[in-house]
Protein backbone atom coordinates (compact mmCIF):
# COMPACT_ATOMS: atom_id res chain seq x y z
CA UNK A 1 0.00 0.00 0.00
CA UNK A 2 2.87 2.22 1.07
CA UNK A 3 4.59 1.77 -2.40
CA UNK A 4 1.44 2.48 -4.47
CA UNK A 5 0.97 5.71 -2.73
CA UNK A 6 4.64 6.09 -3.32
CA UNK A 7 5.24 5.43 -7.09
CA UNK A 8 1.76 5.07 -8.67
CA UNK A 9 0.07 7.85 -6.28
CA UNK A 10 -3.28 7.94 -8.15
CA UNK A 11 -4.35 11.70 -6.90
CA UNK A 12 -1.16 12.71 -7.45
CA UNK A 13 -1.06 11.58 -11.06
CA UNK A 14 -4.37 13.17 -11.69
CA UNK A 15 -3.63 16.30 -10.42
CA UNK A 16 -0.24 16.61 -12.53
CA UNK A 17 -1.69 14.91 -15.54
CA UNK A 18 -1.69 17.96 -17.91
CA UNK A 19 1.45 19.00 -17.02
CA UNK A 20 3.07 15.55 -18.58
CA UNK A 21 0.84 16.29 -21.09
CA UNK A 22 1.85 19.83 -22.10
CA UNK A 23 5.45 17.77 -21.79
CA UNK A 24 4.27 15.31 -24.19
CA UNK A 25 3.19 18.01 -26.32
CA UNK A 26 6.36 19.55 -26.45
CA UNK A 27 8.24 15.92 -26.88
CA UNK A 28 6.26 15.25 -29.95
CA UNK A 29 6.65 18.44 -31.66
CA UNK A 30 10.68 18.66 -30.76
CA UNK A 31 10.77 14.64 -32.55
CA UNK A 32 8.43 15.67 -35.12
CA UNK A 33 10.30 18.18 -36.43
CA UNK A 34 13.66 16.81 -36.37
CA UNK A 35 12.64 13.66 -37.75
CA UNK A 36 11.15 15.24 -40.77
CA UNK A 37 13.88 17.84 -40.97
CA UNK A 38 16.14 14.65 -40.65
CA UNK A 39 14.54 12.60 -43.55
CA UNK A 40 15.31 15.86 -45.54
CA UNK A 41 19.07 16.16 -44.84
CA UNK A 42 19.66 12.49 -44.80
CA UNK A 43 18.14 12.19 -47.84
CA UNK A 44 20.05 15.32 -50.03
CA UNK A 45 23.50 13.75 -48.13
CA UNK A 46 23.01 10.35 -49.62
CA UNK A 47 22.16 11.56 -52.94
CA UNK A 48 25.34 13.83 -52.67
CA UNK A 49 27.45 10.55 -50.93
CA UNK A 50 26.37 8.15 -53.71
CA UNK A 51 26.17 10.59 -57.18
CA UNK A 52 28.07 14.31 -56.21
CA UNK A 53 31.54 15.07 -57.41
CA UNK A 54 34.80 13.83 -55.42
CA UNK A 55 35.23 16.56 -52.91
CA UNK A 56 31.52 16.78 -52.24
CA UNK A 57 31.59 13.26 -52.04
CA UNK A 58 34.38 13.43 -49.07
CA UNK A 59 32.18 16.19 -47.02
CA UNK A 60 29.12 13.93 -47.06
CA UNK A 61 31.12 10.96 -45.50
CA UNK A 62 33.28 13.57 -42.83
CA UNK A 63 29.88 15.18 -42.04
CA UNK A 64 28.10 11.59 -41.69
CA UNK A 65 30.91 9.87 -39.72
CA UNK A 66 31.19 13.16 -37.57
CA UNK A 67 27.53 13.40 -36.40
CA UNK A 68 27.12 9.65 -36.14
CA UNK A 69 30.42 9.27 -33.77
CA UNK A 70 29.20 12.40 -31.33
CA UNK A 71 27.37 11.70 -28.41
CA UNK A 72 24.09 13.72 -28.82
CA UNK A 73 24.53 14.86 -25.34
CA UNK A 74 27.67 16.57 -26.34
CA UNK A 75 26.47 18.07 -29.16
CA UNK A 76 23.17 19.36 -27.21
CA UNK A 77 25.07 21.10 -24.85
CA UNK A 78 27.96 21.93 -27.25
CA UNK A 79 25.13 23.88 -29.48
CA UNK A 80 22.82 25.42 -26.37
CA UNK A 81 25.67 26.36 -23.96
CA UNK A 82 29.26 26.73 -26.35
CA UNK A 83 27.62 28.58 -29.44
CA UNK A 84 26.27 31.32 -27.45
CA UNK A 85 30.30 32.74 -27.17
CA UNK A 86 30.53 32.76 -31.17
CA UNK A 87 27.69 34.47 -30.81
CA UNK A 88 25.24 32.36 -32.16
CA UNK A 89 22.38 32.03 -29.33
CA UNK A 90 19.56 29.41 -30.14
CA UNK A 91 15.94 28.60 -27.85
CA UNK A 92 16.17 25.31 -26.06
CA UNK A 93 13.57 24.22 -28.88
CA UNK A 94 15.87 25.20 -31.57
CA UNK A 95 18.85 23.62 -30.20
CA UNK A 96 17.22 20.26 -29.28
CA UNK A 97 16.18 20.32 -32.47
CA UNK A 98 19.09 21.23 -34.54
CA UNK A 99 21.35 18.62 -32.35
CA UNK A 100 18.06 16.05 -32.85
CA UNK A 101 18.54 16.66 -36.98
CA UNK A 102 21.98 17.12 -37.43
CA UNK A 103 22.52 13.16 -35.60
CA UNK A 104 18.97 11.92 -37.46
CA UNK A 105 20.29 13.45 -40.67
CA UNK A 106 23.66 11.31 -40.81
CA UNK A 107 22.10 8.06 -39.76
CA UNK A 108 19.20 8.48 -41.99
CA UNK A 109 21.53 9.48 -44.83
CA UNK A 110 23.27 5.86 -44.41
CA UNK A 111 19.96 4.72 -44.44
CA UNK A 112 19.27 6.10 -47.58
CA UNK A 113 22.39 5.21 -49.14
CA UNK A 114 21.92 1.10 -48.04
CA UNK A 115 18.91 1.50 -49.58
CA UNK A 116 19.43 2.76 -53.27
CA UNK A 117 22.51 0.82 -53.28
CA UNK A 118 20.24 -2.30 -52.87
CA UNK A 119 18.66 -1.29 -56.17
CA UNK A 120 20.41 -3.47 -59.08
CA UNK A 121 22.10 -1.81 -61.58
CA UNK A 122 19.67 -3.23 -63.85
CA UNK A 123 17.31 -0.64 -63.20
CA UNK A 124 19.67 1.73 -63.45
CA UNK A 125 20.51 1.04 -67.05
CA UNK A 126 17.26 0.31 -68.10
CA UNK A 127 15.93 3.45 -66.97
CA UNK A 128 19.10 5.44 -68.85
CA UNK A 129 18.43 3.03 -72.00
CA UNK A 130 14.94 4.58 -71.99
CA UNK A 131 16.36 8.24 -72.12
CA UNK A 132 15.13 9.04 -68.36
CA UNK A 133 16.23 12.15 -67.03
CA UNK A 134 18.60 11.60 -63.44
CA UNK A 135 15.38 12.75 -61.91
CA UNK A 136 13.23 10.95 -63.46
CA UNK A 137 14.85 8.01 -62.86
CA UNK A 138 15.34 8.69 -59.30
CA UNK A 139 11.41 9.63 -58.78
CA UNK A 140 9.82 6.90 -60.89
CA UNK A 141 12.47 3.69 -60.20
CA UNK A 142 14.82 4.12 -57.75
CA UNK A 143 13.38 5.87 -54.86
CA UNK A 144 10.13 3.94 -54.95
CA UNK A 145 11.39 0.54 -54.57
CA UNK A 146 14.20 2.19 -52.07
CA UNK A 147 11.59 3.26 -49.77
CA UNK A 148 10.25 0.19 -49.52
CA UNK A 149 13.49 -1.02 -48.16
CA UNK A 150 14.31 1.64 -45.77
CA UNK A 151 10.91 1.58 -44.29
CA UNK A 152 12.07 -0.74 -41.29
CA UNK A 153 15.55 0.96 -40.68
CA UNK A 154 13.61 4.29 -40.53
CA UNK A 155 11.31 3.65 -38.17
CA UNK A 156 13.75 2.40 -35.93
CA UNK A 157 15.49 5.65 -36.53
CA UNK A 158 12.46 7.73 -35.51
CA UNK A 159 11.89 5.33 -32.31
CA UNK A 160 15.43 6.97 -31.35
CA UNK A 161 14.84 10.17 -32.17
CA UNK A 162 11.77 10.11 -29.74
CA UNK A 163 13.25 8.29 -27.27
CA UNK A 164 16.22 11.20 -27.28
CA UNK A 165 14.44 13.71 -27.40
CA UNK A 166 14.35 13.50 -23.28
CA UNK A 167 17.91 15.18 -23.56
CA UNK A 168 16.08 18.04 -24.38
CA UNK A 169 15.50 18.45 -20.90
CA UNK A 170 19.12 19.25 -19.79
CA UNK A 171 18.98 22.90 -22.16
CA UNK A 172 15.91 23.52 -19.65
CA UNK A 173 13.10 22.39 -22.65
CA UNK A 174 9.45 21.62 -20.64
CA UNK A 175 9.36 18.39 -22.66
CA UNK A 176 7.74 14.99 -21.06
CA UNK A 177 10.90 14.19 -18.68
CA UNK A 178 11.30 17.48 -17.22
CA UNK A 179 7.66 18.35 -17.03
CA UNK A 180 7.84 15.19 -14.99
CA UNK A 181 10.83 15.88 -12.66
CA UNK A 182 9.29 19.28 -11.79
CA UNK A 183 5.99 17.76 -11.28
CA UNK A 184 7.86 15.29 -8.98
CA UNK A 185 9.34 18.05 -7.25
CA UNK A 186 6.07 19.88 -6.55
CA UNK A 187 4.62 17.25 -5.38
CA UNK A 188 7.16 15.63 -3.63
CA UNK A 189 6.42 12.62 -4.95
CA UNK A 190 7.90 10.38 -7.95
CA UNK A 191 4.49 9.26 -9.27
CA UNK A 192 4.30 11.98 -12.42
CA UNK A 193 8.12 10.17 -13.24
CA UNK A 194 6.43 6.75 -13.42
CA UNK A 195 3.32 8.41 -15.39
CA UNK A 196 6.08 9.81 -17.71
CA UNK A 197 7.92 6.69 -18.06
CA UNK A 198 4.10 4.78 -18.87
CA UNK A 199 3.19 7.53 -21.32
CA UNK A 200 7.26 7.06 -23.34
CA UNK A 201 6.30 3.28 -23.75
CA UNK A 202 2.52 3.77 -24.19
CA UNK A 203 3.96 6.02 -26.93
CA UNK A 204 6.87 4.23 -28.60
CA UNK A 205 6.12 0.38 -27.79
CA UNK A 206 3.34 0.49 -30.58
CA UNK A 207 6.37 2.02 -33.27
CA UNK A 208 8.84 -0.82 -31.66
CA UNK A 209 6.30 -3.32 -32.37
CA UNK A 210 5.66 -2.18 -36.14
CA UNK A 211 9.39 -2.57 -36.87
CA UNK A 212 9.54 -5.98 -35.33
CA UNK A 213 6.36 -7.30 -37.95
CA UNK A 214 8.40 -5.34 -40.97
CA UNK A 215 11.63 -7.64 -39.97
CA UNK A 216 9.12 -10.61 -39.68
CA UNK A 217 7.72 -9.70 -43.04
CA UNK A 218 10.82 -8.94 -44.79
CA UNK A 219 12.41 -12.09 -43.22
CA UNK A 220 9.83 -14.10 -44.42
CA UNK A 221 10.39 -12.99 -48.28
CA UNK A 222 13.57 -13.23 -48.23
CA UNK A 223 13.35 -17.10 -47.14
CA UNK A 224 10.45 -17.78 -49.99
CA UNK B 1 24.31 3.28 -98.83
CA UNK B 2 24.91 6.18 -95.75
CA UNK B 3 25.51 4.36 -92.68
CA UNK B 4 23.33 4.92 -90.14
CA UNK B 5 25.21 4.01 -87.08
CA UNK B 6 28.64 4.88 -87.57
CA UNK B 7 31.19 3.63 -85.17
CA UNK B 8 35.17 5.00 -85.59
CA UNK B 9 38.20 3.72 -83.84
CA UNK B 10 36.10 2.50 -81.11
CA UNK B 11 38.50 1.97 -77.76
CA UNK B 12 37.34 1.09 -74.56
CA UNK B 13 39.59 0.31 -72.43
CA UNK B 14 38.74 -0.95 -68.09
CA UNK B 15 42.08 0.64 -66.34
CA UNK B 16 44.90 -1.30 -68.25
CA UNK B 17 42.81 -3.73 -70.12
CA UNK B 18 41.92 -3.25 -73.21
CA UNK B 19 38.25 -4.43 -73.25
CA UNK B 20 37.19 -3.51 -77.33
CA UNK B 21 40.05 -1.79 -79.80
CA UNK B 22 40.07 0.07 -83.10
CA UNK B 23 36.62 -0.82 -83.96
CA UNK B 24 35.26 0.79 -86.98
CA UNK B 25 31.63 -0.68 -88.02
CA UNK B 26 29.33 0.92 -90.50
CA UNK B 27 24.97 -0.07 -89.81
CA UNK B 28 22.67 0.68 -92.35
CA UNK B 29 19.09 1.91 -91.64
CA UNK B 30 17.07 -1.42 -91.45
CA UNK B 31 20.21 -3.75 -91.42
CA UNK B 32 19.56 -6.73 -88.97
CA UNK B 33 23.20 -7.36 -87.34
CA UNK B 34 23.79 -10.36 -85.21
CA UNK B 35 27.06 -9.75 -82.95
CA UNK B 36 28.87 -13.51 -81.93
CA UNK B 37 31.78 -14.57 -80.37
CA UNK B 38 33.01 -16.01 -77.13
CA UNK B 39 32.22 -14.88 -73.88
CA UNK B 40 33.87 -12.10 -73.15
CA UNK B 41 35.16 -10.83 -76.35
CA UNK B 42 33.87 -7.28 -76.09
CA UNK B 43 30.26 -7.91 -77.53
CA UNK B 44 28.23 -6.54 -74.91
CA UNK B 45 30.34 -3.67 -74.04
CA UNK B 46 30.41 -2.75 -78.52
CA UNK B 47 26.43 -2.49 -78.15
CA UNK B 48 26.43 -0.87 -74.85
CA UNK B 49 28.58 1.99 -76.28
CA UNK B 50 26.18 2.69 -78.48
CA UNK B 51 23.36 4.24 -76.08
CA UNK B 52 26.41 4.93 -73.64
CA UNK B 53 25.95 2.83 -70.93
CA UNK B 54 29.60 3.03 -71.51
CA UNK B 55 31.88 5.59 -72.23
CA UNK B 56 34.59 5.14 -74.29
CA UNK B 57 38.15 6.71 -75.10
CA UNK B 58 37.47 10.26 -76.58
CA UNK B 59 39.58 9.68 -79.89
CA UNK B 60 36.47 6.86 -80.60
CA UNK B 61 33.53 8.39 -82.27
CA UNK B 62 30.04 6.66 -82.77
CA UNK B 63 27.13 8.73 -84.62
CA UNK B 64 23.78 7.54 -84.44
CA UNK B 65 21.71 9.34 -87.25
CA UNK B 66 24.20 11.97 -87.80
CA UNK B 67 24.23 12.66 -83.77
CA UNK B 68 27.26 11.94 -82.06
CA UNK B 69 27.40 9.91 -78.78
CA UNK B 70 28.60 11.74 -76.31
CA UNK B 71 28.07 12.98 -72.45
CA UNK B 72 25.50 16.21 -72.42
CA UNK B 73 22.21 17.50 -74.46
CA UNK B 74 22.40 15.17 -77.49
CA UNK B 75 22.59 12.03 -75.09
CA UNK B 76 18.88 11.79 -74.41
CA UNK B 77 18.12 12.13 -77.94
CA UNK B 78 20.65 9.15 -78.86
CA UNK B 79 18.85 7.59 -76.37
CA UNK B 80 15.11 8.09 -77.38
CA UNK B 81 16.01 7.04 -81.29
CA UNK B 82 18.14 3.65 -79.49
CA UNK B 83 16.16 0.60 -78.07
CA UNK B 84 17.63 -1.68 -75.79
CA UNK B 85 16.55 -4.98 -74.54
CA UNK B 86 18.53 -6.97 -71.69
CA UNK B 87 19.72 -10.39 -70.92
CA UNK B 88 17.95 -10.13 -67.39
CA UNK B 89 14.76 -8.26 -68.85
CA UNK B 90 15.42 -5.34 -66.16
CA UNK B 91 11.51 -4.44 -65.74
CA UNK B 92 10.60 -2.19 -63.00
CA UNK B 93 9.00 -4.60 -60.32
CA UNK B 94 7.38 -2.06 -58.81
CA UNK B 95 5.28 -1.22 -61.40
CA UNK B 96 2.49 -3.05 -63.29
CA UNK B 97 3.24 -4.44 -66.69
CA UNK B 98 1.03 -1.55 -68.87
CA UNK B 99 3.25 1.26 -66.64
CA UNK B 100 6.50 -0.28 -67.66
CA UNK B 101 5.59 0.38 -70.66
CA UNK B 102 4.05 3.95 -70.44
CA UNK B 103 6.47 5.63 -68.70
CA UNK B 104 9.23 6.17 -70.79
CA UNK B 105 6.96 7.78 -73.30
CA UNK B 106 4.95 9.35 -70.38
CA UNK B 107 8.44 10.80 -69.24
CA UNK B 108 10.85 11.42 -72.20
CA UNK B 109 8.02 11.92 -74.89
CA UNK B 110 5.39 14.16 -73.24
CA UNK B 111 2.81 11.82 -74.04
CA UNK B 112 -0.85 12.01 -72.36
CA UNK B 113 -2.24 8.97 -70.10
CA UNK B 114 -4.36 8.06 -72.56
CA UNK B 115 -2.13 7.80 -75.73
CA UNK B 116 0.21 6.29 -73.86
CA UNK B 117 -1.80 3.94 -72.21
CA UNK B 118 -3.39 2.83 -75.85
CA UNK B 119 -0.06 2.27 -77.60
CA UNK B 120 1.14 0.44 -74.24
CA UNK B 121 -1.89 -1.91 -75.17
CA UNK B 122 -1.29 -2.13 -78.77
CA UNK B 123 2.25 -3.12 -78.23
CA UNK B 124 1.23 -5.73 -75.80
CA UNK B 125 -0.74 -7.15 -78.00
CA UNK B 126 1.96 -6.90 -80.78
CA UNK B 127 3.95 -9.09 -78.62
CA UNK B 128 0.93 -11.34 -77.48
CA UNK B 129 0.72 -10.78 -73.77
CA UNK B 130 -1.90 -8.11 -74.35
CA UNK B 131 -4.12 -10.16 -71.25
CA UNK B 132 -1.01 -9.57 -68.61
CA UNK B 133 -1.24 -5.70 -68.55
CA UNK B 134 -2.26 -4.94 -65.02
CA UNK B 135 0.49 -7.45 -63.53
CA UNK B 136 3.35 -7.45 -62.19
CA UNK B 137 6.33 -8.40 -63.67
CA UNK B 138 7.20 -10.91 -61.04
CA UNK B 139 3.72 -12.62 -62.34
CA UNK B 140 5.11 -13.50 -65.28
CA UNK B 141 7.44 -16.01 -66.86
CA UNK B 142 10.51 -15.31 -68.33
CA UNK B 143 9.65 -15.42 -72.03
CA UNK B 144 6.67 -13.11 -71.02
CA UNK B 145 8.75 -10.94 -69.42
CA UNK B 146 11.23 -10.34 -71.67
CA UNK B 147 8.42 -9.88 -74.51
CA UNK B 148 7.15 -6.84 -72.29
CA UNK B 149 10.76 -5.70 -72.06
CA UNK B 150 10.78 -5.36 -76.22
CA UNK B 151 7.52 -3.86 -76.27
CA UNK B 152 8.67 -1.68 -73.24
CA UNK B 153 11.86 -0.42 -75.92
CA UNK B 154 9.30 -0.32 -79.19
CA UNK B 155 7.20 2.03 -76.88
CA UNK B 156 9.72 4.70 -77.58
CA UNK B 157 9.59 4.16 -81.12
CA UNK B 158 13.29 3.68 -81.77
CA UNK B 159 14.91 3.76 -85.12
CA UNK B 160 17.42 0.77 -83.46
CA UNK B 161 17.13 -1.86 -81.23
CA UNK B 162 20.13 -3.42 -79.48
CA UNK B 163 19.42 -6.69 -77.64
CA UNK B 164 21.84 -8.53 -75.19
CA UNK B 165 21.18 -12.22 -74.88
CA UNK B 166 17.83 -11.54 -74.82
CA UNK B 167 17.14 -15.65 -74.51
CA UNK B 168 20.25 -16.39 -72.21
CA UNK B 169 18.37 -15.62 -69.44
CA UNK B 170 15.39 -18.00 -70.52
CA UNK B 171 14.51 -22.03 -69.75
CA UNK B 172 14.83 -23.31 -73.12
CA UNK B 173 11.01 -23.28 -73.74
CA UNK B 174 10.19 -20.23 -73.72
CA UNK B 175 13.39 -19.09 -76.17
CA UNK B 176 11.13 -19.45 -79.01
CA UNK B 177 8.70 -17.38 -78.27
CA UNK B 178 10.91 -14.10 -77.99
CA UNK B 179 12.74 -15.20 -81.43
CA UNK B 180 9.41 -15.00 -83.00
CA UNK B 181 9.41 -11.49 -81.45
CA UNK B 182 12.21 -10.67 -82.48
CA UNK B 183 12.01 -12.11 -86.05
CA UNK B 184 8.55 -10.55 -86.71
CA UNK B 185 10.58 -6.89 -85.17
CA UNK B 186 13.24 -7.61 -88.37
CA UNK B 187 10.75 -7.19 -91.06
CA UNK B 188 9.39 -3.95 -89.95
CA UNK B 189 12.36 -1.35 -91.33
CA UNK B 190 13.84 -1.39 -87.46
CA UNK B 191 17.76 -1.40 -87.17
CA UNK B 192 18.48 -4.12 -85.31
CA UNK B 193 22.12 -5.42 -83.38
CA UNK B 194 21.53 -8.68 -81.73
CA UNK B 195 23.93 -10.25 -79.19
CA UNK B 196 23.14 -13.78 -79.29
CA UNK B 197 24.24 -17.22 -79.13
CA UNK B 198 21.35 -18.70 -80.96
CA UNK B 199 23.42 -19.37 -84.04
CA UNK B 200 20.04 -20.35 -86.21
CA UNK B 201 18.30 -17.20 -85.31
CA UNK B 202 21.61 -15.20 -86.65
CA UNK B 203 21.62 -17.51 -89.84
CA UNK B 204 17.99 -17.17 -90.23
CA UNK B 205 17.54 -13.02 -89.79
CA UNK B 206 20.63 -11.75 -89.75
CA UNK B 207 21.93 -9.38 -93.14
CA UNK B 208 25.22 -9.67 -91.92
CA UNK B 209 26.75 -11.30 -89.05
CA UNK B 210 29.54 -10.26 -87.08
CA UNK B 211 32.23 -12.39 -84.98
CA UNK B 212 34.24 -10.95 -82.62
CA UNK B 213 37.14 -11.80 -80.53
CA UNK B 214 39.40 -10.59 -77.81
CA UNK B 215 37.59 -7.16 -78.12
CA UNK B 216 38.35 -6.95 -81.90
CA UNK B 217 35.98 -7.44 -84.73
CA UNK B 218 37.52 -10.71 -86.19
CA UNK B 219 34.95 -11.21 -89.17
CA UNK B 220 31.80 -10.26 -90.52
CA UNK B 221 29.71 -11.42 -93.29
CA UNK B 222 26.84 -12.54 -94.61
CA UNK B 223 25.31 -14.99 -92.33
CA UNK B 224 25.91 -17.46 -95.25
CA UNK B 225 29.89 -16.84 -95.54
CA UNK B 226 30.25 -16.73 -91.85
CA UNK B 227 28.59 -20.28 -91.11
CA UNK B 228 29.49 -22.60 -94.03
CA UNK B 229 32.62 -20.65 -95.18
CA UNK B 230 34.18 -18.58 -92.83
CA UNK B 231 37.80 -17.27 -93.28
CA UNK B 232 39.54 -16.82 -90.33
CA UNK B 233 40.53 -19.78 -88.02
CA UNK B 234 39.36 -18.52 -85.25
CA UNK B 235 35.67 -18.22 -86.66
CA UNK B 236 35.71 -21.35 -87.82
CA UNK B 237 36.76 -22.90 -84.25
CA UNK B 238 34.36 -21.01 -82.27
CA UNK B 239 31.51 -22.11 -84.65
CA UNK B 240 32.90 -25.43 -84.56
CA UNK B 241 32.48 -25.62 -81.00
CA UNK B 242 29.19 -23.92 -80.29
CA UNK B 243 27.66 -26.02 -83.11
CA UNK B 244 29.20 -29.30 -82.16
CA UNK B 245 28.68 -29.24 -78.29
N1 LIG C 1 33.01 -3.22 -65.42
C1 LIG C 1 34.05 -3.92 -65.88
N2 LIG C 1 35.27 -3.83 -65.28
C2 LIG C 1 36.32 -4.52 -65.73
N3 LIG C 1 36.29 -5.34 -66.80
C3 LIG C 1 35.12 -5.48 -67.43
C4 LIG C 1 33.95 -4.79 -67.02
N4 LIG C 1 32.92 -5.11 -67.85
C5 LIG C 1 33.45 -5.98 -68.74
N5 LIG C 1 34.76 -6.20 -68.51
C6 LIG C 1 35.65 -7.07 -69.27
O1 LIG C 1 35.60 -6.69 -70.63
C7 LIG C 1 35.60 -7.82 -71.47
C8 LIG C 1 34.43 -7.78 -72.42
O2 LIG C 1 33.24 -7.94 -71.66
P1 LIG C 1 31.82 -8.08 -72.36
O3 LIG C 1 31.67 -6.99 -73.34
O4 LIG C 1 30.84 -8.18 -71.27
O5 LIG C 1 31.97 -9.47 -73.11
P2 LIG C 1 30.84 -10.35 -73.79
O6 LIG C 1 29.58 -9.61 -73.77
O7 LIG C 1 31.36 -10.61 -75.18
O8 LIG C 1 30.79 -11.62 -72.99
C9 LIG C 1 35.60 -9.05 -70.57
O9 LIG C 1 36.91 -9.56 -70.50
C10 LIG C 1 35.18 -8.51 -69.22
O10 LIG C 1 35.79 -9.23 -68.20
MG1 LIG D 1 27.80 -10.09 -72.76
Amino acid sequence: MDLLDTFFNVPILIRTFPMLMSGLWITIQIGATSIIAGLVLGLFLSLIRLYAAKPLVFIARIYIDIFRSIPLLVLLIVVYYALPFVGIRLSPFFSAVVALTLVSGAYTAEIFRAGIEAIPSGQFEASRALGLSYRHMMVDVVLPQAVKIVIPPLTNNCINVMKDTALASVVAMPDLLKQATQAQALAANPSPLIGAALIYLAFLWPLVALVSRFERHMGQRGAR
Amino acid sequence: MSSFIEIRNLNKHYGAFAALTDIDLDIAEGEVVCVIGPSGSGKSTLIRCINLLESFSKESTILVDKIPVEPGKHLAQVRAEVGMVFQSFNLFPHMTVLRNIMLAPLRVRGLSEAKAEKKARELLDRVGIGEQAEKYPGQLSGGQQQRVAIARALAMEPRVLLFDEPTSALDPEMVGEVLDVMRDLAGTGVTMIVVTHEMGFARQVADRVIFMNGGKIVETGKPEVIFDAPKEPRTRDFLSAVLNH
